[in-house]
């Protein structure tokens, strides 16, 4: 089937498959480091379809870029400036009370945009999107459930949930800033989002955090210094043998 | 009728043992102990691949390794809950794997230096494994031998995408060939090791063959592993480091070189090059996840006692 | 048994519609919730199933081993239970 010219912008497609793709990679991380067994696989099957987001996001920006570029080379050529991804994905994860309140956002975030742009009028994104959209649904489920047990758990995982939600908050407000060519409007999918996010809070007895949105910039290639270092380590096998295939 | 008779003649009759079965305490304990090491070992074995999942050269590759060591999380958790239906509990276990009081295979001591290192061991490693395992899918006990049977469907695969490494590699650039062969040369006899001692000193073998536990001897099973993988190296393009490897047409076996057991006794004492740094994974990711464990059991409390307040 | 796991679940699926629920093996979770989406995330990555039970192994009600004989051996000799037991004549077809 030929599929017609698509006018989705190549750079919007590539912000989408970043956020998917830096998100595998932090969470690959906690495969062998989870809190029980049962999470490892838990986590790992979360990994695995972020990945698979990443990867048909960005085979499909490569079509559009029309420059014949693969996932790997999009994944693994490029540097820290020209990845579009929001910043609630790049920093590390090492806590697990982290993980989950980023997760929480990230596939409540995630959830209302991939059901939007499944019904959106690309055809391309709209089947990736629709593939997307079960998985998500999974993936905002169990952070749900975590963030709920965490938040009204003991004493000490209360505490805890409130400061991993504390750090991840002022990430939140990037997922609805402006973007060049949006396919859907960022800003749209706010008040969803935050419906969301906030009525697990508040199931988890946690407070929603008042601070400041950080600066942000993602999505213009401004990232944390953080990135820089997880391309590094993700991409210098690959780099260190041009031409190569794997 | 004693305990001791009946198992006999469970034995005899059956060949196969379920958990409420009577058995010697004996048996029981010598299950305890091999499913237990069986089980560390899978979840230890997680740490050398995990190494490179952030660093895999290709999104495919990373995919595929994700989902093995995921796989290897899974069989860990089929083989604890395969102990537990003797009455020992998986915190018991993971306990004595913490303090050193039970073991896992030595071959997870080595490191994984190179992305070739990936490859073999999924060639090397999991081949040997499945020569292992596939006899104990017949094992005498139900539930471990059922436990094998999933993890032997599911190590296919693992085995196939280490050679497939290995193989494309050795077909890559002369860079990549010389990683590929430099990781056959470090774990070829690593893998050999993993068949245990040779059958004159293998403490535990007469017995746990009587008890229908082990099918096949050490030595057995290692010439099995030799003698499927020499034609494999040679589709690969690649040379085993052991230059006395060659067909014995009278055997219809091949012949090989003297492993060096002083290197697995080492390894097994604590020595090898990554006992510590394993062990330090598994404790931190352990005690990290605690608070997490009381939390979700914590919930699981008030929401137990909210249900029954809403009954009363 | 000691208090400080999680508590453990049988787990049985269905592999497809049609079929029983078949018990495949166990894990631990905190409560039944979470039991389920473990034996999600455990037991079918290889698509194999299409429902899911999780049953709290203490819950589950077993004959003793103690008791095979006077349980099963009744019925050993019950064999015009059977089909096979019965004769019919040459040529007697659809019995």
């Amino acid at each position: 089937m030929i599929t017609p010219p698509s006018s989705t912008p190549f750079s919007y497609v590539l912000g989408l498959a970043d956020d998917a793709l830096v998100s595998a990679q932090r969470m690959g991380w906690w495969i062998s480091r989870a809190p029980q067994l049962e999470e490892d696989l838990a986590l790992a099957n979360i990994g695995l379809d972020q990945l698979g987001q990443a990867r048909n996001l960005l085979t499909y920006a490569g079509e559009l870029e029309g420059a014949g570029r693969s996932e790997d080379d999009l994944a693994y050529l490029r540097d820290d400036r020209d990845f579009r991804n929001v910043w609630l994905v790049e920093r590390p994860q090492t806590d697990f009370g982290v993980a989950m309140a980023r997760l929480l956002v990230f596939s409540a975030w995630q959830a209302e945009l991939y059901a939007a742009l499944a019904l959106g009028e690309d055809p391309t994104l709209a089947a990736i999107a629709g593939k997307a959209v079960k998985e998500v649904a999974y993936h905002l489920d169990h952070a749900r459930r975590w963030v709920v047990r965490l938040g009204d758990g003991t004493e000490e995982s209360h505490a805890r949930m409130q400061v991993a939600l504390e750090a991840e908050w002022p990430y939140v407000e990037e997922l609805f800033g402006p973007v060049d060519g949006a396919v859907v409007d960022p800003v749209a999918l706010r008040d969803a989002v935050l419906t969301t996010v906030e009525s697990v809070l508040a199931e988890a007895t946690l407070v929603v955090p008042q601070v400041a949105p950080a600066r942000g910039g993602g999505r213009r290639g401004l990232h944390t210094e953080d990135l820089g270092y997880l391309l590094a380590e993700m991409q210098h096998l690959h780099r260190s043998h041009p031409g190569a295939t794997w | 009728m004693s305990a001791e008779v009946s198992f006999d003649e469970l034995l005899a009759d059956d060949g196969r043992v379920e958990p409420r079965d009577p058995m010697p305490e004996d048996y029981r304990r010598s299950l305890v102990r091999q499913i237990a090491q069986h089980a560390h070992s899978e979840i230890i074995g997680m740490q050398p691949e995990g190494n490179w999942i952030s660093r895999a050269p290709s999104l495919r590759r990373k995919a595929i390794l994700m989902a093995k060591v995921q796989d290897e999380a899974g069989h860990g958790l089929y083989l604890y809950a395969a102990a537990e239906t003797l009455g020992v509990d998986r915190e018991d276990l993971l306990d004595q794997l913490h303090t050193g009081r039970q073991k896992y295979s030595s071959i997870f001591n080595y490191p994984t230096l190179t992305w070739a290192d990936v490859g073999a061991i999924g060639w090397l490693v999991d081949g040997a494994a499945i020569v292992n395992q596939v006899p104990l899918c017949r094992c005498s006990y139900g539930p471990y031998a059922r436990a094998m049977i999933r993890v032997c469907k599911e190590e296919s695969f693992h085995q196939r995408q280490g050679f497939e490494i290995l193989h494309t590699l050795a077909h890559g650039t002369p860079a990549q060939k010389a990683m590929a062969q430099d990781a056959v040369d470090r774990y070829w006899w690593p893998a050999l090791m993993m068949f245990g001692p040779p059958d004159a000193d293998s403490p535990h073998s007469a017995q746990s063959m009587a008890w229908g536990i082990k099918r096949f001897s050490n030595d057995e099973l290692r010439q099995r592993f030799i003698d499927m993988t020499v034609p494999q190296a040679e589709a690969l393009g690649l040379t085993l480091p052991d230059p006395e490897l060659r067909w014995n047409a009278e055997r219809g076996h091949y012949d090989s070189g003297p492993i060096d057991f002083t290197e697995l006794f080492e390894v097994i004492q604590g020595n090898g090059p990554c006992n510590a740094q394993r062990m330090g994974h598994r404790v931190r990711a352990h005690e990290d996840g605690a608070w997490v464990r009381e939390a979700a059991s914590a919930y699981a409390a008030k929401q137990a006692a909210r249900a029954a307040g809403e009954v009363a | 048994m000691s208090t400080r796991d999680w508590p453990l679940w049988e787990v049985f699926v269905r592999s497809r519609r049609g079929l029983s629920h078949v018990h495949v093996g166990s894990l631990h979770a905190p409560d039944a919730e979470m039991a389920l989406r473990n034996a999600r995330d455990v037991y079918t990555r290889r698509q194999e199933g299409v429902s899911l039970w999780v049953v709290p192994s203490a819950e589950i009600v077993a004959s003793e081993a103690g008791q095979r004989e006077e349980f099963f051996d009744p019925a050993a000799d019950k064999i015009y239970r059977h089909p096979t037991f019965y004769e019919i004549p040459e040529g007697v077809e659809h019995l």
